[in-house]
């Protein structure tokens, strides 16, 4: 049992790589917001287009929904940091991890929002039309803040996935909470920094599931009117 | 002559299906028109098309105060001067009652928020729901929807009128005062096209009644003249039917 402990919950060990652990989850959660941005913005700028855009870009839209869905985090990762220097595009650990994070997240994000916004009735649509109301008008004054309420607990759950993905990016040297942890654990020859990491991850992201669960709770069995 | 809305030579298709075999016809300026005839017949896809809601075909010409219904940047503005009324009313569910009113003068017309506030509430006044103002729509009964429909219509201060079968999607006891709104909308100017079921009304209210059936017009007439003695066999039969006599 005290072998147990010493192994996997040491403390003196945590308390060493502490300081590497905390510097790790900054990064982690700075790489998180600058990704879950990204990856909304271009979430709903490919649901735009994939609806409404003219056919050539409906379709361009729709092929990049699709690649990005089938295509593994790893991979894409992989490929940004370590192919593309060959075709002269050489990006930090940061900014290839933000990249690959952002472009599958906004082809998650896309299906979420053409969901949304296709699950708001013709009529709001008709009835905007037939006031004069202009496309942009339309939508930001009618449309998207009645898919919003739809959309929001889908989109937090995929935000959810974009942190825990960010732990791919020690495949690409980026000091991450993960990559720190295994670090110290190489440090220390002794792995209770990746169970620190777990529980900081555990941490960082229950109230962000808990939240979603209420979200659903609060616009799913609201007035539907 | 032509006249205020001006229709010609109108057809639509769903695919193969002809909705609209050619319509001509022409409104004046501050006219009633009832639109009636049985289900499928057009009649709803016939108004549909003066504010291009529905497109059609080529070769069909729509011109509304001059100004042709054409996709485009003309379109717009024929959109900003015909109001429209639906039968399932389309109030927007997120804003208050005043705020469905004062969207579209807001955006559209670009006047302040006080002169929109100020004409919701003149509006909401007029169409008997001034309490309501600060409600959200799915609080109100389909009736008072329905006026707020009206009157949310009426803010951007248009020319003409659609009311797409305002009143078939309400209880009956609530029909009664869409109608009253409607009644007292009528002979202030604005031009109304009225597609209904409510034969009373477009005997009462309207200054010409048309029969549609099949995509066609078949029989035009003034409504004494149309209620008592059509002229037509199917406007006979559609009458007996509806009228149950």
């Amino acid at each position: 049992m005290s072998i147990l402990i010493d192994t996997f919950f040491n403390i003196e060990v945590l308390e060493r790589s502490m300081p590497l652990l905390l510097k790790g989850l900054w990064v982690t959660i700075r790489l998180g917001i600058v990704s879950i941005l990204a990856g909304l913005a271009g979430g709903l700028i490919l649901a735009l287009l994939r609806l409404y855009a003219i056919w050539p870009l409906q379709f361009l839209a729709r092929i990049y929904i699709d690649i990005f869905r089938s295509l593994p985090l790893l991979v894409l990762l992989v490929i940004v940091y370590y192919a593309l220097p060959f075709i002269g595009i050489r990006m930090s650990p940061f900014w290839s991890a933000m990249c690959a994070l952002s472009m599958v997240s906004a082809a998650y994000n896309a299906e979420v929002f053409r969901a949304g916004i296709e699950a708001v009735p013709a009529g709001q649509f008709e009835a905007s039309e037939a006031l004069g109301l202009r496309y942009g008008q339309l939508m930001m004054d009618v449309i998207l803040p009645q898919a919003i309420k739809i959309v929001i607990p889908p989109l937090t759950n995929n935000s959810i996935n974009v942190i825990k993905d960010t732990a791919l990016a020690s495949v690409v040297a980026m000091p991450d909470l993960l990559k720190q942890a295994t670090q110290a654990q190489a440090l220390t020859a002794n792995p209770s920094p990746l169970i620190g990491a777990a529980v900081i991850y555990i941490l960082l992201l229950w109230p962000l599931v808990l939240a979603v669960g209420r979200l659903e709770r609060r616009f799913g069995q609201g007035k539907r009117t | 002559m032509t006249g205020f809305v001006s229709i010609r030579n109108l057809h639509k298709f769903y695919g193969q299906f002809e909705a609209l075999k050619g319509i001509d016809l022409d409104i004046a300026e501050g006219e009633v028109l009832c639109i009636v005839g049985p289900s499928g017949s057009g009649k709803s896809t016939l108004i549909r098309c003066i504010n291009r809601l529905e497109s059609f075909a080529e070769g069909s010409e729509i011109v509304v105060d001059g100004t042709p219904v054409m996709p485009g940047p003309a379109l717009a503005k024929v959109r900003a001067d015909v109001g429209m009324v639906f039968q399932s009313f389309n109030l927007f569910p997120h804003l208050t009652v005043r705020r469905n009113v004062m969207l579209a003068p807001l955006r559209v017309r670009k006047i302040t928020t006080a002169e929109a506030s100020a004409r919701a509430d003149t509006l909401l006044k007029r169409v008997g729901i001034s309490e309501q103002a600060d409600k959200y729509p799915g609080q109100l009964s389909g009736g008072q929807q329905q006026r707020v429909a009206i009157a949310r219509a009426l803010a951007m201060e248009p020319r003409v009128m659609l009311f797409d079968e305002p009143t078939s999607a309400l209880d009956p006891e609530m029909v009664g005062e869409v109608l009253d709104v409607m009644r007292s909308l009528a002979g202030t100017g604005v031009t109304m096209i009225v597609v209904t079921h409510e034969m009373g009304f477009a005997r009462q209210v309207a200054d010409r009644v048309i029969f549609m059936d099949g995509g066609e017009i078949i029989e035009t007439a003034a409504p004494d003249e149309f209620f008592s003695s059509p002229k037509e066999i199917r406007t006979q039969n559609f009458l007996k039917t509806v009228l149950n006599r």
